[in-house]
């Protein structure tokens, strides 16, 4: 269950973000994660509420994009959807590919309420 | 945005930061903020000051991971009596609980920091950070970490290590690379140990093994190790041979080594290749 590391990780940096910013809350944490980050999004969920207890992030909604897997081919070149433990190309079938997307573990995006608005 | 370096900007994403991008109200009347950064990256950035302390006294730094009872602590024994003449070697241990693997390092004469890491299921680069500094690096050679037992949670956590091995042994099954993609994805090196139960466990097929590596697109060799026979590990000190040449060579030159696989926010750093 590193879930909670990682969301103890992340929680530091939208405060960092919160605090630069002078935000009085946090309204949503966005996340772009691939299966091949070895992070569950359903665990993170779960693990979010905890880790933001009684922070400035209390009431802020966690949305998590799930990014696919997609490997691209050195023998053929064709770029194709891929699962996490096979990651063949899918027009010839080779394993030698390279992945494109689905290892991701990404903060993208933080929405905050600032004094300003 | 990157702290740093704002190397994460890119020609993709730059409209997202420029004034009228996304930087303006949402429906919730907040303020959006597009951040683009690794959710690890503190982590990772001393993880990176990390493999600088190795760097500066030549340490190639290996971190050994795989399911608990898969023989990690047993091929480190083996390998000290191999190599304990020819390198200085020193070894970090990772466990929830216990000095027992330290010690039977110890026993053999070399020096191991134990890590307790009381529940956590992993190591993560501030605890190494924290051992690295109970070692002298200007008398080693190698450095071995061993982490916790536990073929989820390590693989997603830069130590600063120079390479990557992933054991499997033989009783665990062959399809351990297929079930547990991620840690056998990040191998550079993939150890089947207790090969000698081979005879026995006629179910555990190396070449699926293989198979099922290869399917990760990885191109790791497949060691096969026994630490009971006679000569049972030479594959595996020829592997070490082989990458602390290649690692001096890198360090002669200014650069370093990487696993294989790098972890996003190294790629998104610039750092892999």
């Amino acid at each position: 269950m590193h879930e909670l590391s990682v969301c103890q990780a992340l929680l530091t940096q939208v405060e960092n973000l919160a605090r630069e910013r002078n935000a009085s809350q946090v309204l949503s944490v966005s996340l772009g994660i691939g299966p091949l980050s070895g992070v569950e999004p359903a665990l993170l969920s779960q693990a979010w509420p905890l880790a933001a207890a009684g922070t400035v992030a209390d009431n802020a909604e966690l949305l998590i994009e799930e990014r696919p897997v997609r490997v691209r081919c050195s023998q053929c070149g064709e770029e194709s959807d891929a699962t996490a433990n096979r990651l063949l190309c899918a027009r010839c079938g080779d394993w030698r590919t390279q992945l494109l997307s689905g290892d991701d573990l990404l903060l993208l995006q933080v929405e905050l309420e600032t004094a300003y608005v | 945005m990157c702290d740093t370096c704002g190397c994460n900007v890119t020609h993709g994403n730059r409209h997202l930061l420029a004034p009228g991008g996304k930087l303006q109200k949402t429906a919730s009347g907040g303020e959006a903020f597009t951040v683009l950064k690794n959710l690890l990256s503190e982590n990772d950035h001393i993880a990176a000051h990390n493999r600088e302390h190795f760097d500066r006294h030549q340490v190639l730094a290996i971190n050994l991971m795989s399911s608990p009872g898969a023989g990690k602590t047993a091929l480190l024994e083996a390998t000290i009596d191999a190599l304990g003449d020819r390198y200085r070697l020193a070894v970090i241990e990772g466990d929830l609980e216990t000095e027992n693997d330290a010690q039977r390092i110890r026993a053999r004469g070399i020096d191991a920091v134990q890590i307790t890491t009381g529940s956590a299921c992993h190591l993560d680069a501030h605890m190494v950070h924290d051992a690295v500094h109970q070692l002298d690096l200007a008398q080693l050679d190698i450095l071995f970490i061993e982490n916790v037992g536990n073929l989820v949670c390590p693989a997603s956590f830069d130590l600063g290590q120079h390479r990557n091995v992933t054991l499997l042994s033989v009783p665990e099954g062959d399809d351990k690379p297929a079930k547990y993609p991620v840690i056998f994805r990040a191998a550079d090196a993939v150890a089947i140990t207790k090969v000698d139960l081979l005879p026995l466990l006629d179910d555990f097929q190396v070449q699926r093994a293989s198979g099922h590596v290869r399917a990760l697109a990885s191109s790791a060799p497949l060691l096969e190790l026994s630490t009971r026979r006679d000569g049972g590990i030479d594959s595996w000190l020829a592997w070490l041979d082989g990458e602390l040449a290649a690692y001096r060579t890198h360090c002669a030159r200014g650069a370093t080594l990487r696993p294989r696989i790098q972890p996003e926010g190294a790629r998104l750093h610039g750092l892999a290749p």
